[in-house]
């Protein structure tokens, strides 16, 4: 790390310090929380875009994808709801695989009107075997228990295998996205993701058997103690004494603490993974390719097979922060899965760092989710000191005030506009 | 059998709202498309582009209406889409000498430009939800049916209704309108030739005398124009609400790209394909299938191969095919 | 006085040369031919002449006019007209609107000068419909030309108008180009086809390593032994 670097994260830490003694430190460490998590989301869109100049507008999509791995870990079975249907979810599935494995046969070995012939057909025919299985295993399951339940359940295991799992998730669409956009102009990639996006959002929500769908899933649970322990804890009460605080602000600070704890290590981890991976042959090749494709090509490196590599392991690193970000809500809300939010934001995150370079990624994952957070605020500050001048009651007032809320979008376009035009390498540079 | 109820349920139910939303589609496409053909990337800020039109033609819409100012039976909106165009015209114009016209200069690679329009994204967005907010909005005053489903069946004595939307009529005509005079002008003008020269061959048009300046400054005036009447439309037919505007982008990016990115035919084909493969994918064939089977048969399931909240999938699956099978669009287009 | 003059050319595309005081001068109604073995700075030489290419040294003159400091687009509004080698046509249009689009800086009526190239490459009246990328290579040259004469120009230079067509066509477009000349416009070509396009040529330049190695009239270079045995094969 260059002096540079150290000054940068100083300030940024510097700003959350700012915030835990002005507004609270159970503001701050929230902050830094989601910042962390930012950090590694952006650190995950950094490969595609840093390394290999591929544009993903379906963070969304993977982080969501992620996200289900929780649920689908970490909660507890729901009684009775795998007898239902969970061999006919299975069998579904596995009909939608082979319809699938079959067209794919198909599609490489018959020519012809035969080709042209059988692929509907079979494509066909597999859609309604699988919609046959899959319709009354879906009743069956939603069938139980619906006001608390009503879905497949979780496995019952520790949650933080659960990230390793969610991370395979977003690998699994990434690897069918990128086989079949990439090695095309790059603008069909950024299409083609902008559509997958949308759609896993879509399953997440409509889906009730799977999580619940816009029901919500609420107490999956966490990796780190519930503060109603803390608090009824009487060695911890006596620690937080010592601390002069009291038990319920010292048990949020701890868990909180807890989860910084946590994800701080999966951010080091991963950075150094990074590292060592972009000063090995492959990561030069990697950066070779980016470099110029065309001179790649020729000599004989498969470019696209390369792009497929890094495209699957960056959306798997969305995956994870996916995961790590439901662990800390403790809920699983679709709903809330914004496009805007999770994909433009990261985006932002990614170009303002730096892009390239990980630390970049790092730093601008926790800079711009405290300006997403502060500018709100800030906007809402603004606008009344616009408006102080202007009559009570006032609709001009009430418009402006009002649309303040909209504020951030805009100024995270400006920013990354800004940041794309004037300094293109971003804060952190890539050497 | 009743072929006749079938026929009038298919109709009502499919092909009526799918010309429709077809046409609106085949005008976001068109827009997209001409852009891709200029100024050679994809324009992820084109939805945004359409919901602020839209948002600007309400707003004359309501103006027109505080004047008493009405074209009954047809919308006031209709005649608020000039000062719609305009100012969209202006903001697209200024955007380009903002924003794009920097990276064009520099030559960058179109993937940045992608980025950039995104970033432009953001902020119409936001200037939309400034201007207008983010309710819905019904802004539609005229005449609401041309064909109503209880008159249909009074007047035919069949069972099934058939009700035809003035907004539907508008829209499909409009279409065609906008289409004409587009290809007209493209074909039989001096500048629309120029587009088209550029288009195909940058370097040569050049060659040729033609100002690229001026013809990316007319390319987005006409972008902004189809982007502002499919955004009307839309908003017309249905309703405003912003952010239904960026999830339009995926159907009329896979519409552009079905008919071949930068082929103006090919959006056209493009749109109607996507529209009439997304409603008929979510439609529930219970009652047309009801009325084909004998007599008092009724199918036991929907009939519906998915549920309407997945009819981004369709648009996403037939993109998907295309790629896989045909990337430069059914019509040829630019380039993979 | 010749009617270009372009003398001394010195320049490149980045920080090393590629011509080195390179000299072409063509008479008016005459052929001027750019031969040379590959990698001599023949189509340079040509983009230079045409303001392709920011020289450091020497001077373009047409007509007794210094043109050294003006964009190709002046140029052609000038009286240069220019055939690229490749990517010469737009591909998706028709021959007429190539043809159209080639008097796109005009303002007087261009039909008359439409009917001439008509006149001149009979075939695409036929095809005046078809869509320029749906024409043979050999057909695809004549729009290209054709293209090219639409802004009448006084001088018109040609980039190896017969790469990758057939010999008989190639002696078909010489054949043209002949008559064009005769029409009095100025001809500047690069040729791959040396001996073929000596034969028409008026003057012939050799060009090696971005400098003039032989210059005289075509007819004058296919006698002497020393071209003949380094350029032409004998």
């Amino acid at each position: 790390m260059t002096q540079r670097n150290i000054l940068m994260f100083a300030a940024v830490l510097g700003l959350v310090l700012f915030e835990g003694f002005t507004g609270g430190w159970n503001t701050a460490l929230g902050i830094l929380n989601m910042g962390l998590i930012s950090a590694v989301l952006a650190l995950g869109v950094n490969m595609q875009w840093g390394y290999a100049g591929l544009f993903n507008t379906g963070i969304v999509g993977f982080v969501a994808l992620g996200g289900l791995a929780p649920v689908l870990i970490a909660l507890p079975p729901t009684p009775g709801a795998f007898n239902a249907g969970g061999l006919g979810l299975i069998l579904a599935f596995a009909v939608a695989a082979g319809a699938v494995a079959l067209a794919v046969v198909i599609n490489r070995r018959a020519r012809g009107a035969v080709r042209l012939l059988a692929l509907p057909v079979v494509m066909v025919a597999g859609f309604f075997a699988y919609r046959a299985l899959f319709d009354p295993a879906v009743a069956a399951i939603e069938a139980i228990n619906p006001s608390a339940a009503g879905n497949i359940g979780g496995l019952g295991l520790p949650i933080l295998l659960a990230w390793p799992v969610g991370a395979l998730f977003a690998a699994g669409a990434a690897w069918v996205i990128g086989k079949t956009a990439l090695g095309l102009r790059s603008d069909y990639l950024a299409i083609a993701t902008l559509g997958i996006g949308e759609i896993i959002v879509a399953v997440l929500k409509n889906e009730d058997w799977l999580a619940r769908g816009v029901k919500n899933v609420n107490a999956i649970p966490r990796p780190v103690p519930y503060e109603v322990d803390l608090q009824s804890s009487p060695a911890f009460v006596e620690r937080a004494a010592s601390f002069g605080l009291d038990p319920v602000t010292a048990s949020t600070i701890a868990v909180k603490l807890a989860y910084t704890g946590l994800f701080l290590a999966v951010l080091l981890a991963l950075v150094w993974l990074s590292e060592r991976a972009l000063k090995s042959p492959w990561g030069r090749m990697m950066r070779a390719i980016r470099d110029n494709e065309t001179a790649a090509a020729a000599m004989g490196k498969n470019v696209t097979r390369r792009h497929l590599q890094i495209f699957i392991i960056g959306s798997a690193v969305c995956g994870l922060a996916g995961a790590m970000l439901i662990t800390l809500d403790g809920q699983m809300t679709p709903g809330s899965y914004n496009p805007l939010r999770f994909t433009f934001l990261v985006w932002v995150m990614v170009i303002v760092g730096g892009s390239g370079n990980n630390w970049g990624a790092v730093l601008g994952g926790m800079l711009i989710w405290y300006l997403w957070i502060k500018v709100e605020p800030w906007g809402h500050g603004l606008m009344g000191l616009i408006t102080a001048g202007m009559a009570d009651g006032s609709a001009i007032k009430a418009h402006l005030l009002e649309s303040a809320a909209h504020m951030r979008l805009m100024t995270m376009g400006v920013i990354l506009l800004l940041v794309l035009r004037f300094a293109p390498k971003g804060l952190l540079p890539e050497k | 059998m009743d072929i006749l109820n079938a026929l009038v349920a298919l109709l009502n139910f499919v092909i009526i709202p799918a010309s429709s939303y077809g046409a609106q589609l085949a005008l976001g496409a068109l827009g997209v498309t001409l852009i891709y053909g200029i100024l050679r990337f994809s324009n992820f800020a084109h939805g945004d582009t359409m919901a602020f039109g839209t948002g600007v033609t309400i707003l004359g819409t309501w103006g027109l209406q505080a004047m008493g100012v009405s074209i009954a039976p047809l919308p006031t909106a209709l005649l608020a889409l000039p000062f719609g165009i305009a100012v969209t015209a202006l903001l697209v114009l200024g955007t380009d000498r903002a924003v794009y016209r920097f990276y064009r200069k520099k030559k960058s690679d179109p993937v940045i430009l992608v980025m950039v329009s995104v970033g432009v994204m953001f902020i119409m967005n936001g200037i939309t939800r400034f201007v207008i907010g983010v309710d819905e909005i019904q802004f539609d005053d005229g005449e609401r049916f041309l064909i109503s489903a209880k008159a249909f069946k009074e007047a035919t004595g069949l069972a099934e209704g058939l009700s035809l939307r003035s907004t539907q009529v508008i829209t499909v005509v409009t279409a065609v309108l906008v289409v004409w005079a587009l290809f007209w002008f493209l074909n039989s003008t001096r500048t629309g030739k120029s587009m088209r020269a550029f288009s195909d061959n940058e370097d040569l048009a050049l060659l040729s005398g033609i100002n690229p300046e001026r013809v990316v400054a007319v390319t987005w005036i006409i972008a902004a124009g189809l982007a502002t009447i499919a955004g009307t439309l839309y908003g017309l037919d249905k309703s405003f609400k912003a952010f239904n505007y960026f999830q339009l982008l995926l159907p009329i990016f896979a519409a552009a790209i079905v008919g071949g990115l930068g082929n103006p035919l090919g959006a056209i084909a493009g749109g109607f394909i996507i529209a009439f493969s997304e409603v008929s994918v979510t439609y529930a064939f219970k009652k047309v299938a009801g009325y084909l089977g004998p007599e008092g048969w009724q199918p036991d399931s929907m009939l519906q191969l998915l549920g309407t909240e997945y009819k981004f999938a369709v648009s996403f699956a037939i993109l998907i095919i295309v790629l896989l099978f045909k990337p430069t669009g059914l019509f040829k287009g630019k380039s993979v | 006085m010749s009617f270009l003059d372009a003398s001394g050319m010195t320049g490149g595309y980045g920080a090393a040369d590629i011509l080195h005081g390179c000299t072409l001068k063509v008479e008016k109604g005459q052929i001027a031919v750019i031969v040379g073995p590959n990698g001599a700075g023949k189509s340079t030489a040509m983009k230079a002449v045409f303001g392709m290419l920011r020289l450091r040294g020497g001077h373009v003159k047409l007509d007794g006019e210094d043109i050294t400091a003006l964009s190709p687009q002046e140029r052609v509004a000038k009286g240069m007209g220019f055939v690229p080698q490749t990517h010469n046509v737009f591909p998706s249009m028709s021959v007429e609107e190539n043809l159209e689009i080639g008097a796109f800086l005009r303002r007087d009526d261009f039909r008359p000068t439409i009917d001439m190239v008509y006149d001149l490459f009979p075939i695409l009246r036929q095809k005046r419909r078809q869509p320029a990328g749906e024409l043979s290579g050999g057909q695809r040259q004549q729009v290209a030309v054709g293209r090219a004469l639409m802004t009448q120009p006084k001088l018109l230079m040609l980039d190896e108008p017969t790469a990758g067509v057939s010999p008989i066509v190639m002696d078909e477009l010489f054949d043209r180009i002949i008559e064009v000349a005769r029409t009095g416009i100025s001809i500047l070509m690069v040729e791959q086809n040396a001996r073929q396009a000596l034969e028409i040529a008026d003057m012939g330049y050799v060009l090696v390593q971005g400098a003039n190695r032989y210059t005289d009239t075509g007819a004058a270079l296919m006698a002497d032994p020393d071209v003949r045995r380094t350029f032409l094969g004998g």
